[in-house]
């Protein structure tokens, strides 16, 4: 057995280098001080990382992908917490029908609701573009709020609910005072989780960009379509510290066991 | 009372997806059946009769499909490694793994374009070692993408079998060897089957991740086209909403169909029945 697990060691390394490695690419070429990317870089400078706080649309773009997620988390979390609540304190009829309602946004092909969010929302209802951006990241962030809100709403006992219930509280004032802040490191979590999926998202983004508006990854694809130089490799660096501090925190918060739990 | 304090409870975020999510859906599938007011099918006929489109779809099928198998062959073997190890090493691979899922598509398909690239790494590699004397095309083919792919899903199989393959009793294995079993046959007749529902979870977000991904055919694809950038071809720069329509009503029967199937696979295939 011995033998066999060392076998299985040396496939695990090799897999992790194939999953890590193009990461760890980006991050050394980003050092290249040459207009070219280049692995191996050529020398060592961080004029590309200067670069980007030169380029007003990355600057635009990121202040655009932070205030949509943060609005649209804001909104997410007014709709999802009752839903997430509702969902995990009570049975009644048709809740897997109810639970299966609010997942579906990840359901449908992100391209797919892009597509037809750009014929709905913008050219039907007439939503401004920077509305319809908003309103199309609380979509697809509302299922992530509601799982991981309803999964630590699920360790919570409600009978400390109840006790309060007993001695006189009411409904809201229990809901405020006992069940929100025993539940507060799963909604930092939620908030985290949907902040990246909206943060990263690039097929619903993709339909909603206008004269002025769009977001960081957008104009990321759009500057690589133009360029090869090691400006979006320095972006990349950025974005994963940012990553790994956000990551860092969820693993504080409910601990990185949400990631395995189907 | 109680119910209506529940729905009151689910109401505001069933409107909100209903407004902005469910009637545009069903409005646009709606509206792929319709030509001047009355029912047809002829959207649906032209791309089903059209050589290109079916090469598009054939191409879709056998990138996720080759992605699907790759992810399986690698992420299975290093789920079971994972779930052997210690809380520490376990906790350790876990977050290496997830890091990169947490990470912008764009940037992991991105960092395949330095490396697959006509003067990438692998490239300049190959020659140096004498192995090719010309560059070869990787960047903007199907292997290119499948490459990404098997980059983008690798960590979501992998989570998907640790957390199925921890749960599996180790006690089993031990009893399969000491009635005799070889210990590879023990592993593919207990732990194998146990982890089919693991397996299927996994499968059917890697296959259905695959065949709508938009980011990675669309960085490392160049002009060779899957469904989801045809759609948006035909939606952005052909501005040919209808054929969008279409297209965008076959991605999500094609969605629902692969979900049903697996599912139907994993029932026959669950040992527990």
């Amino acid at each position: 057995m011995r033998e066999n697990h060392r076998g299985l060691g040396l496939f695990t390394l090799l897999v992790y280098v194939f999953l890590l490695g193009p990461l760890l690419i980006i991050g050394v070429a980003s050092f290249e001080p040459g207009t070219i990317l280049k692995f191996p870089p050529q020398g060592f400078s961080l004029k590309w990382y200067q670069h980007i706080f030169e380029v007003e649309m990355f600057m635009k773009t990121f202040q655009t992908s932070v205030l949509v997620s943060f609005m649209g988390n804001v909104l997410a979390l007014l709709l999802g917490i009752p839903a997430a609540y509702a969902l995990s304190r009570f049975s009644f009829k048709g809740k897997d029908t109810w639970n299966a309602i609010f997942i579906s946004p990840v359901l449908i092909p992100g391209i797919v609701l892009g597509f037809m969010m750009l014929k709905y929302l913008i050219v039907a209802y007439q939503l401004p573009i920077y509305t319809a951006l908003f309103v199309g990241h609380t979509v697809i962030m509302l299922p992530f709020i509601i799982r991981v809100i309803a999964s630590s709403l699920s360790n919570f006992d409600f009978s400390v609910e109840e006790a309060a219930h007993s001695l006189g509280a009411g409904h809201l004032r229990t809901f405020f005072t006992i069940v929100l802040p025993n539940i507060r490191s799963g909604i930092i979590a939620a908030v985290i989780i949907a902040f990246l999926e909206s943060f990263n998202n690039v097929d619903i983004s993709v339909f909603m960009t206008g004269p002025g508006v769009s977001t960081l990854p957008i104009q990321m694809l759009t500057y690589v379509e133009n360029n090869f130089d090691p400006t979006i490799a320095a972006i990349s660096v950025l974005l994963m510290i940012f990553t790994a501090i956000l990551m860092f925190v969820i693993e504080r918060m409910m601990g990185l066991s949400y990631f395995t739990k189907k | 009372m109680k119910n209506t304090y529940i729905y009151l409870l689910l109401l505001p975020g069933f409107l909100f997806l209903a407004v902005f999510m469910l009637v545009p859906i069903l409005l646009t599938i709606g509206s792929t059946f319709f030509l001047e007011g009355s029912f047809t099918l002829s959207g649906y006929m032209q791309f089903f009769k059209d050589p290109y489109f079916l090469k598009i779809l054939l191409t879709t099928l056998q990138v996720s499909l080759v992605t699907t198998a790759l992810c399986v062959i690698l992420g299975f073997p290093v789920a079971y490694y994972i779930s052997k190890q210690s809380p520490r090493t376990k906790g350790v691979l876990l977050a290496l793994a997830i890091f990169p899922l947490l990470t912008s598509p764009v940037v992991r398909s991105f960092s395949w374009m330095i490396i697959l690239g006509k003067n990438g790494l692998l490239n300049r590699s190959l020659l140096a070692l004498g192995i090719v004397d010309q560059p070869l095309d990787i960047l903007y083919t199907p292997t290119a993408m499948m490459i990404g792919m098997v980059h983008l899903f690798l960590p979501l199989i992998l989570i998907t079998l640790v957390g199925v393959l921890e749960n599996i009793d180790s006690d089993l294995l031990k009893a399969a060897e000491s009635l005799g079993a070889s210990k590879l046959k023990a592993f593919f007749k207990v732990i194998v089957p146990l982890s089919m529902p693991g397996l299927i979870v996994g499968s059917i977000l890697v296959f259905v991740g695959s065949l709508t991904a938009y980011t990675t055919p669309a960085l490392l694809g160049g002009k060779q086209l899957v469904v989801s950038t045809f759609l948006y071809q035909n939606a952005i720069t052909l501005n040919d909403w209808n054929s969008a329509s279409v297209i965008a009503t076959i991605m999500i029967v094609v969605t629902f169909v692969v979900i049903a199937l697996m599912n139907v696979i994993a029932n026959k295939l669950n040992p527990k029945g």
